[in-house]
C-alpha cells in the first residue's frame, strides 16, 4: 500500500475575484506518476506553485509527507523543498551560466561537496542523459529537447524525493516528446521519484500514468485509469476528452 | 462614480502593497548579507560590472562637468573680479552636489537599467522560481551580492568623479583661462572643510540604495507591475520605470540631505 505524499484539503486560491481552485481534495501517491491535466488557464500551473510553496492557498491545507506547508515559515519551508525537483515548462535554466554550471549549481549552493566530487558527479549525470560533450554550452546555444535533458539532470541532482514536471512536451514534436517521456521513466525506474506531470493535454501520457486528475473550472476528478476518462459521463470532460482525444474516444464508443 | 471609486480604491490597495512589497524587498536585499554562506566572488563580479566598467562613462563625463564648471565660473566670477575663486567655486559644487548626483544619475542609467532587465527576464523565464525550487534563497545568490556592489562602487566612482572634474576645471579655467593655478589650488583647500566630503560620501551611500533597491526591485517584481505588461514588453517599460523612479528618488533625496546636511 502506497502512501500518500502530497495532500490537498479543501484548498482554495484566488486571484482577485476569480477563484482558481475552489475547494479542491487531492492525493497524490508515493512512488506513482500522476498526471494532471485539463485545459489552459484552469489552474493547473497554480496548483504546482502550490505543492512546491512559491504560492499559498487563501484557505485550507496543503500536506506534503504529512506536514503542512500553508503556513510554514520559510526556513521550514526551504527543508521540505529539498524533496522536489522540478522541470520547468522553459526549463528555466539561468542563461547565464553553462551547462556544466547550471547542473551543479544545486550541488554548490545545497551541499559540502569538493569541486572534483561535484564534477565527477555532474559529468555522470550528463552522461547518463546523452549530454556528454556539451557541458561548455549555454543554454541558448541548445535546442528545446537538449534544455529539458539539462533541467531534468539539474532536478535530479539532489535525488528528490518528488519530480515535477511542467508541461514537459510542450513545443516538442512528437518524436522528442516520446523521448522525453522515456527519459521520465528510465530515470523514474532508477531513482525511484514520485512523479507528477502537469501537462494540456493527455493521449501521450497516458500509459504512464497511474492516476489521472482532471482539472475543470476549479474541479479536481481524480481517475484510476486512462478508461476511466474515456467513460466518464461528465459532460466537461467528455468535451475534453474529444477536444484532445477525439478519435480513441469516438472508435471506442462505435464499437 | 461608483466606478471611478473602485478605481481609486483597487490603486490605493495596490500602491499600499506594493510599497509593503518593495520594503520587504529592501529588508530582505540587506539581510542577506548576514545569510551564509556569503557569495563573495558574485559580490567582486557585481563590482567590476557596476563599479569598474563605469570607469571611462564616469571619467568623461566628470571631465567635460568640471571644464564646463571651469568655463562657466570664469566667466560668472570674473563679473565681480574674483577669478581667484574659481579653484573653490569648482570643487565644492562638485564635491557636495554634482559629484554624487551625476555619478548616480550614470549608474542608474548604465548599471541600474541592466540590473533591473536581467532580474524581470529571471522572474519572467521562472529562473528565479526555479532558484527558489532547489531551495536556494535568491536573495543570497543573486540580490544581496548586488545591493553589497552597488553600495561599494557608487562612493567610491564618486570621489573619482569629484576629483577628475577638478582637475577638468583646472584645465579649463588655468590651462585654457589663464586663471592663476595657484590660486586654483589655494582656493580649493581653504574652501573645502571635512564636512563638504563627509555630506558627498552620505549623499552617495544613500544615493545608491535607491539605486539597487529601485532597480532590482522593480525587476523583481516585474510580474506584478500593474499595467507593465507581460513577456519582453512588460520587461522593458518596467526597466524604464525603473530608470524613471530611481532617478526622481535620487533627486528628491538629494533635496532632502542638502537641507538636513548642510
Amino acid at each position: 500500500m502506497s502512501q500518500a505524499v502530497i495532500q490537498f484539503k479543501d484548498v482554495v486560491k484566488a486571484f482577485g475575484r476569480q477563484t482558481i481552485l475552489d475547494r479542491v481534495n487531492l492525493t497524490i501517491n508515493s512512488g506513482k506518476t500522476t498526471v494532471i491535466a485539463g485545459p489552459s488557464g484552469q489552474g493547473k500551473s497554480v496548483t504546482m506553485k502550490l505543492i512546491l510553496g512559491l504560492l499559498r492557498p487563501d484557505s485550507g491545507q496543503i500536506l506534503v509527507d504529512g506536514q503542512d506547508i500553508s503556513r510554514m515559515r520559510s526556513k521550514a519551508l526551504n527543508e521540505v523543498r529539498t524533496k522536489f525537483g522540478v522541470l520547468f515548462q522553459g526549463s528555466a535554466l539561468l542563461d547565464s551560466l553553462s551547462v556544466f554550471a547550471n547542473v551543479a549549481l544545486p550541488l554548490e549552493e545545497r551541499t559540502r561537496l569538493g569541486k572534483d566530487e561535484i564534477r565527477a558527479r555532474v559529468l555522470a549525470t550528463l552522461g547518463q542523459l546523452g549530454l556528454t560533450g556539451h557541458e561548455d554550452k549555454y543554454p541558448a546555444q541548445l535546442s528545446g529537447g537538449m534544455r529539458k535533458r539539462v533541467g531534468l539532470a539539474r532536478a535530479l541532482m539532489l535525488h528528490p524525493e518528488i519530480m515535477l514536471f511542467d508541461e514537459p512536451t510542450t513545443g516538442l514534436d512528437p518524436e522528442k516528446s516520446l523521448e522525453i517521456y522515456n527519459l521520465f521513466l528510465e530515470t523514474q525506474k532508477k531513482f525511484g521519484y514520485t512523479s507528477i506531470i502537469v501537462s494540456h493535454d493527455i493521449p501521450k501520457i497516458f500509459n504512464l500514468a497511474d492516476q489521472v486528475i482532471l482539472v475543470n473550472k476549479g474541479k479536481f476528478n481524480t481517475f484510476a485509469s486512462p478508461e476511466d476518462i474515456q467513460q466518464s459521463e461528465l459532460p466537461e470532460i467528455q468535451a475534453f476528452v474529444q477536444s484532445t482525444m477525439g478519435k480513441v474516444y469516438l472508435s471506442r464508443e462505435m464499437e | 462614480m461608483i466606478r471611478y471609486l473602485e478605481k481609486i480604491g483597487s490603486t490605493t490597495i495596490w500602491l499600499l502593497g506594493d510599497l509593503g512589497r518593495m520594503g520587504s524587498f529592501l529588508g530582505l536585499g540587506l539581510g542577506g548579507i548576514f545569510k551564509r554562506p556569503f557569495r563573495f566572488s558574485a559580490m567582486i563580479r557585481q563590482v567590476r560590472l557596476i563599479g569598474a566598467n563605469s570607469f571611462w562613462v564616469i571619467f568623461f563625463i566628470a571631465g567635460f562637468t568640471g571644464m564646463v564648471l571651469g568655463l562657466q565660473g570664469y566667466y560668472t566670477l570674473r563679473k565681480f573680479g574674483s577669478e581667484g575663486a574659481l579653484g573653490s567655486a569648482v570643487s565644492l559644487s562638485l564635491i557636495r552636489e554634482l559629484g554624487p548626483v551625476l555619478t548616480a544619475l550614470m549608474v542608474t542609467g548604465r548599471a541600474g537599467s541592466a540590473m533591473c532587465a536581467e532580474i524581470g527576464i529571471m522572474r519572467n523565464t521562472e529562473q528565479l522560481d526555479a532558484l527558489e525550487c532547489m531551495a536556494i534563497d535568491p536573495f543570497r545568490y543573486l540580490i544581496t551580492p548586488k545591493f553589497l556592489a552597488t553600495i561599494i562602487s557608487v562612493p567610491i566612482l564618486t570621489l573619482f568623479f569629484n576629483v577628475v572634474g577638478i582637475f577638468g576645471g583646472y584645465l579649463a579655467g588655468c590651462g585654457l583661462l589663464g586663471v592663476n593655478p595657484g590660486a586654483y589650488w589655494s582656493g580649493m583647500e581653504q574652501s573645502v572643510v571635512n564636512q563638504d566630503i563627509n555630506m558627498g560620501i552620505i549623499k552617495s551611500f544613500v544615493f545608491a540604495l535607491v539605486i539597487v533597491w529601485v532597480c532590482a526591485g522593480r525587476g523583481y517584481f516585474v510580474h506584478v507591475i500593474r499595467g507593465a505588461g507581460f513577456g519582453a514588453e512588460g520587461v522593458s517599460k518596467v526597466t524604464t520605470q525603473a530608470v524613471v523612479l530611481s532617478s526622481i528618488a535620487i533627486l528628491i533625496w538629494d533635496y532632502l540631505l542638502t537641507a538636513i546636511l548642510l
